[in-house]
């Protein structure tokens, strides 16, 4: 990528619970590419989204490989931006320590006041 | 403006594939350009030519070739969300294309607006 050319804001919406679809773990490749280009990336966690940082997960029993661990590297792709709505959280009996990165928790409204301010926003 | 599209619903099942091609019709008649629609999840499947939809149904896949071929929107599908599902180069609709999620990037940074239709 050219120098000139600016840096876009690009949000990553994790919306669901990390099994039962796609969603989530395609939505996570995705940001591991995009991660490569040296945009201004965030990803933000909300309703059953916040699922997919939890702690302990142990997917042997539903056949399908696990990715909790993937979303600790994201730190390694200088992907730092990741944002928890706190209703959310709070609705499903987590805290922060129960997620398996740092995260910023964040009120809902904040959040809203962040997806207005991006470039791009792509739901997952 | 231009504008980019990611589809990430297949056809049929989903209104997501129907209202991205309605858009981008509507977008080219008022005279903005839609540069691209990039195919994610369960999207990808809008680029079998296996399709084989009842005569008096819409053929979803032969939206995207017209709209390739006629206003030049590119038409891609992601290799990887393709490799899960079966689509290839040999059932690939006429102008459609494989590419990876780097494409989509470039989509993102060079559109004024990346529009994304699904669920």
């Amino acid at each position: 990528m050219s120098e000139e050319q600016d840096i876009k804001k690009i949000m990553h919406v994790m919306r669901r619970a990390p099994h039962g679809s796609i969603y989530t773990y395609e939505g996570l490749e995705m940001i591991l590419i995009m991660a490569a280009y040296e945009q201004d990336l965030s990803v933000v966690f909300i309703g059953d989204g916040v699922y997919a940082l939890k702690k302990g997960q142990e997917t042997s029993g539903i056949g399908i490989k696990g990715f909790s661990r993937t979303f600790m590297a994201l730190d390694g792709y200088d992907v730092e931006k990741l944002y928890v709505d706190r209703i959310s959280l709070e609705e499903r009996g987590l805290t922060e320590d129960d997620l398996v990165v740092d995260v910023e928790v964040m009120d809902s409204l904040e959040i809203g006041r962040l997806m207005t301010e991006q470039d791009v926003v792509i739901h997952h | 403006m231009n504008i980019g599209i990611l589809l990430k619903e297949g056809p049929y099942n989903h209104q997501a594939a129907d209202t991205a091609y309605k858009f981008a019709e509507a977008a080219i008649a008022k005279g903005h350009k839609v540069d691209a629609i990039f195919l994610y999840n369960d999207g990808v499947i809008n680029a079998t030519r296996l399709g084989d939809p009842p005569q008096d149904d819409r053929n979803i896949a032969a939206r995207w070739t017209e709209l390739s071929q006629k206003h030049g929107v590119e038409v891609l599908a992601c290799i990887a969300a393709s490799k899960r599902r079966g689509i290839n180069d040999d059932v690939m609709i006429d102008g459609g294309e494989i590419t990876g999620l780097g494409t989509l990037t470039d989509i993102a940074i060079r559109n004024d607006r990346l529009l994304t239709f699904g669920d």
